[in-house]
């Protein structure tokens, strides 16, 4: 099946086969390998990226239902070469240790100010409970996601 | 030794010892740019998935892998028969056992590989592992231990000429007579018989490799998920007869390891060997059901302990029965000599002069592993015990746990302190470190709180753990791996510009490697730390060393660095008097520059040193500064500290939740405190989903219940506590920097503290014991049978 989905501001055309999980398209179609896969049952959450701004799980949708849509993964993050909020936010705060989690866990937590600039320590927690780290124990994680909606308001109110 | 405080000696611009310097690894990791196996894509890759066996315990009458073959994109189907022609159906494990690497006489364990199909894309590879088919013949599941051991019980290794019953091993630590002794004068002995459960470390990235075999040349270059990539190497050598100059293993960004990814798998193997046969590389990355049926279980030991006290609070001896499970094949990741690894640290924190450990393996109709799962060898199911105990004992004599804890420590000056079985604990402070946590929580206060919670019909409990753990092995005389000495490496290069590549035998999977090394060359040569490249992972750009795991990155691999540097600077001193026209007993060290005693202003960087290495040695020096050494460690390290839980629980449903979790812990010499604190926050997590949600189960065919996410539990941020962390610092004595390590204490201390907390909660009721992983259900029915109704 022919489909067009923009990733990171960049529309890609292709055909695929039907049943190609939309993970696999980016990761081997597209290249981009900072979407990770870490289980077969929808559960670990290393494979978000943000579809039209929502996280979506890309083990669990067909390359084919992102047709028309517009997908942000890790390596949109970074805007005219700087570093987002939450990128540096998780250098700052030893957000991760293995990295493996931290791609999705960036963009959960990148949709989550988007929604509510100013959360609570309990709305992280349940924004991210989706998705696992095996790490970091989330204090340091949820330190990062705090911070980078710190600086994202002060930025929006300068 | 004393607790001291240790504040860096180096500015941060050289960013020394006990700077939070930022991670250097960060920088690609945030961008999405790590490179792990699965991220790896060469020219004409193939792709491998493997068919496993659906039971548990059956013999093969035939595979038929016809059908598969027939596939559109399928390249060859592997069996064992094939690679018993290459000698290559078996393997030898980590423990001196030996593993089918495709079965060919039997299954020994659901999720066993069977055949391994090599196809030109993952989703055929998959579509046609599924056709291959194989006639059985059933045999009796083997699914514990204590069956396994029963006489008229089925032979799981009859492959194995001597192996007469499902005997794995028999160990034994300590002296028998004097515990005997010991018991005999005691007022009480204290029993527990216990569980640890079988457990699986999960790291996020599953287990895989790209094999790419040069079949002209014989060149091997297996990109794989290898905690100890130089061992992997001779086991490669060994296994499939390649000249080991020619293997290259590259364990590239690891998404996890904990222990997971130290043995060889037979996925590798067959990659392997399918690249050699075939002449293109071949790709194999597990899925997360395969990791969790077929890879790396931990723990699981049935053990029985006895504590012999006297009436006014004092131990005098220790018993320990044991019964392991280890699956079909011994393929424990541990030091040949220790068949039950480092457990004999069971003694603990506590000073009495007699022990006894006894342990039996058996082969099960499991899969192998008995990796050390974020633990030192066994040292978490000892710890457990011994924290669990230690609580059962002073309930039994009315005690307070932490003063009868107290009065059983291992006093300060008592160290290197000899065990009854036979360690010599490097240094502590116990005490110190028990009174800084009971301070943090409020100890006398929150006792208080639950004595009236009590008469209100609220459920308070506070559990301890006092824990001694012992890390960083060798010494090499002692501790070896399939006889390689457990050493390790660090080879180190100033160039000329004053900028240094640090390379090690060691492999990072998370632990911050690239920032913490450059900072102990920074501490030692006062190049900022941020001129120093660290390299690792690469056997053919690495010095040998065993690995990562068993916390001994820092204890070995960081004494390397730190004596490799101190041997340059040796050598810089000579350049220095050369250049300084002085002679070498007037120099004096400062961080980064040698001057002349007396005159400061006489003096030379380490920066002009190499420069001057290169450029204008002395006559009679060779050129360059660079080294390597192999540093074999004189003893373990014995890092320590004290955990306390305050959970409550709900009297009608049975579920307890966290209210304060608080952690003091020593490593020693901190080389970089804001990783410190990630590694105990990460390893508290752990230690929590083992006491609460983590475990392997098997139903009575030998099926496995925990084979993905859904069914195998790991905490989320929503039900992990949040920490609060204290320190003591008390350095190693015997270690170049005073380190200890840490990435495993929090794994190993912090379970006994959560199940002594909800135990302690239930304790009037006349609980003594709940198994883990203690769901709501189990706490309950605790509940129901000594409530008296
Ligand atoms: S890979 Fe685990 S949720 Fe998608
Ligand atoms: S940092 Fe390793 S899984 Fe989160």
């Amino acid at each position: 099946m022919n489909i067009t989905v923009t990733v990171n501001g960049t529309a890609h055309t292709a055909d695929v086969e039907p049943r190609l999980l939309l993970v696999d398209f980016i990761r081997t179609n597209l290249g981009l390998t900072g979407t990770h896969i870490g289980c077969d049952t929808t559960s670990c959450g290393v494979c978000t990226v943000l579809i039209d701004g929502t996280p979506v799980k890309t083990c669990t949708m067909f390359a084919v239902q992102a047709n028309g849509r517009s997908v942000t993964t890790v390596e949109g993050l970074k805007q005219n070469g700087e570093l987002s909020a939450i990128q540096q936010a998780f250098r700052e705060h030893h957000g991760l240790q293995c990295g493996f989690c931290t791609p999705a866990m960036m963009l959960v937590g990148t949709a989550l100010i988007e929604e509510n600039p100013d959360p609570t320590e309990d709305d992280i927690r349940w924004a991210i409970s989706g998705n696992l780290c095996r790490c970091t124990g989330y204090m340091n994680i949820v330190k990062s996601i705090e911070a980078a909606a710190e600086t994202t308001r002060e930025g929006a109110s300068s | 030794m004393t607790t001291t405080e240790h504040k860096p000696h180096t500015s941060p611009e050289i960013g020394g010892l006990g700077h939070s310097r930022r991670r250097v690894e960060d920088a690609r990791f945030i961008e999405g740019r790590g490179n792990y196996v699965d991220d790896i894509t060469l020219p004409g890759m193939l792709h491998m998935a493997i068919h496993r066996s659906p039971l548990a315990h059956a013999r093969i009458i035939s595979i038929d892998t016809s059908a598969a073959e027939a596939v559109d994109g399928v390249v060859a189907v592997v069996t064992g028969e094939l690679l018993a022609g290459y000698n290559l159906a078996w393997m030898p494990t980590l423990s001196g056992d030996t593993q089918a690497v495709l079965a060919t006489d039997k299954v020994r364990f659901q999720g066993q590989e069977i055949a391994a199909v090599i196809a030109t894309d993952r989703y055929v590879a998959q579509d046609a592992a599924r056709l291959v088919e194989v006639e059985y013949e059933d045999l009796e599941p083997i699914v514990n231990p204590q069956r396994a051991l029963e006489e008229d019980a089925v032979l799981i290794r009859d492959d194995k000429e001597d192996q007469t019953s499902n005997l794995c091993f028999e160990w034994e630590s300590g002296d028998k007579t004097a515990t005997d002794e010991a018991f005999a004068k005691a007022d009480k002995i204290v029993s527990l018989e216990t569980h640890y459960p079988r457990s699986h470390p999960a790291p996020l990235e599953t287990c895989g490799i790209v094999a790419d075999v040069d079949s002209a040349t014989g060149q091997a270059t297996l990109y794989m998920t290898s905690q100890a990539p130089h061992a992997h190497r001779t086991v490669f050598a060994l296994v499939a007869g390649l000249a080991e100059q020619n293997i290259r293993i590259v364990s590239p960004d690891l998404g996890g390891g904990f222990g997971n990814k130290v043995p060889v798998y037979p996925g590798y193997v067959v990659a392997t060997a399918a690249s050699l046969v075939i002449g293109q590389p071949v790709k194999w990355v597990e899925t997360r059901t395969e990791n969790l049926i077929s890879t790396g279980f931990a723990r699981d030991y049935y053990m029985k302990g006895e504590l012999a006290v006297t009436n006014d609070g004092k131990i005098l001896g220790l018993k320990v029965d044991m019964l392991a499970d280890e699956g079909a094949f011994y393929a424990d990741a541990q030091p040949s000599k220790f068949r039950a690894g480092l457990f004999h640290i069971v003694t603990g924190s506590y000073d009495y002069p007699a022990a006894y450990v006894t342990t039996r393996g058996a082969y099960t109709n499991k899969a192998p592993g008995g990796v050390a799962y974020r633990c030192s060898f066994r040292v978490t199911e000892a710890s457990y015990l011994i924290e669990r105990l230690v609580q059962n004992a002073a309930y039994e004599l009315g005690l307070d746990p932490a003063e009868f804890r107290s009065s059983n420590f291992i006093q300060a000056d008592q160290f290197p302190y000899h065990s009854p079985t036979g360690f010599v604990y490097d240094s502590g402070d116990y005490e110190t470190a028990m009174r800084k946590a009971m301070d943090m929580v409020g100890y006398a206060d929150i006792q208080a709180e639950k004595e009236q919670a009590r008469k209100e019909g609220r459920l308070v409990g506070i559990g301890m753990a006092s824990f001694t753990e012992v890390v960083g092995a060798g010494h090499g005389e002692d501790y070896d791996i399939i006889g390689l000495k457990m050493f390790d490496s660090a080879e180190l290069r100033v160039h000329p510009t004053g900028k240094a590549i640090l390379k090690l035998g060691v492999k990072s999977q998370g632990q911050g490697h690239e920032t913490t090394f450059a900072q102990i060359v920074a501490e030692e040569l006062g190049i900022p730390a941020g001129d120093v490249k660290v390299v690792e992972g690469d056997t053919d750009n690495t010095p040998y060393g065993l690995g990562t795991y068993a916390s001994r990155s820092t204890p070995v691999a960081g004494a390397a660095t730190a004596v490799i540097s101190r041997k340059l600077r040796e050598k810089a001193k000579k350049i220095a008097a050369h250049l300084l026209e002085a002679s070498e007993e007037d120099l004096e060290w400062e961080t980064g520059k040698f001057f002349v005693a007396g005159d400061p202003e006489s003096s030379v960087s380490i920066q002009d040193i190499a420069f001057a290495a290169y450029t204008n040695p002395p006559p009679d020096l060779e050129a360059g500064l660079e080294g390597v050494h192999y540093y074999d460690p004189p003893n373990m390290t014995y890092p320590f500290g004290t955990y306390i839980v305050v959970v409550d629980v709900d009297p009608e449903s049975g579920q307890w939740k966290v209210r304060r979790m608080i952690a003091v812990d020593d490593c020693g010499v901190k080389i970089n405190p804001m990783i410190v604190e990630g590694q105990i926050q990460g390893g508290l997590t752990e230690g929590f989903a083992m006491s609460s949600m983590q475990h392997i189960t098997f139903d009575e065919t030998g099926n496995c219940l925990g084979s993905n996410f859904m069914d195998y539990l790991v905490p989320t941020a929503w039900e992990t506590p949040r920490f609060e962390l204290g320190e003591t610092v008390t350095p190693s004595p015997h270690h170049p920097i005073g380190a200890k390590g840490v990435g495993e204490s929090a794994t190993v201390g912090s379970p006994a503290a959560y199940v002594n907390a909800v135990v302690d909660a239930l304790q009037h009721m006349g609980v003594t014991n709940i198994e883990m992983p203690m769901s709501a259900d189990r706490v309950w029915h605790a509940m129901q049978e000594n409530s008296g109704g």
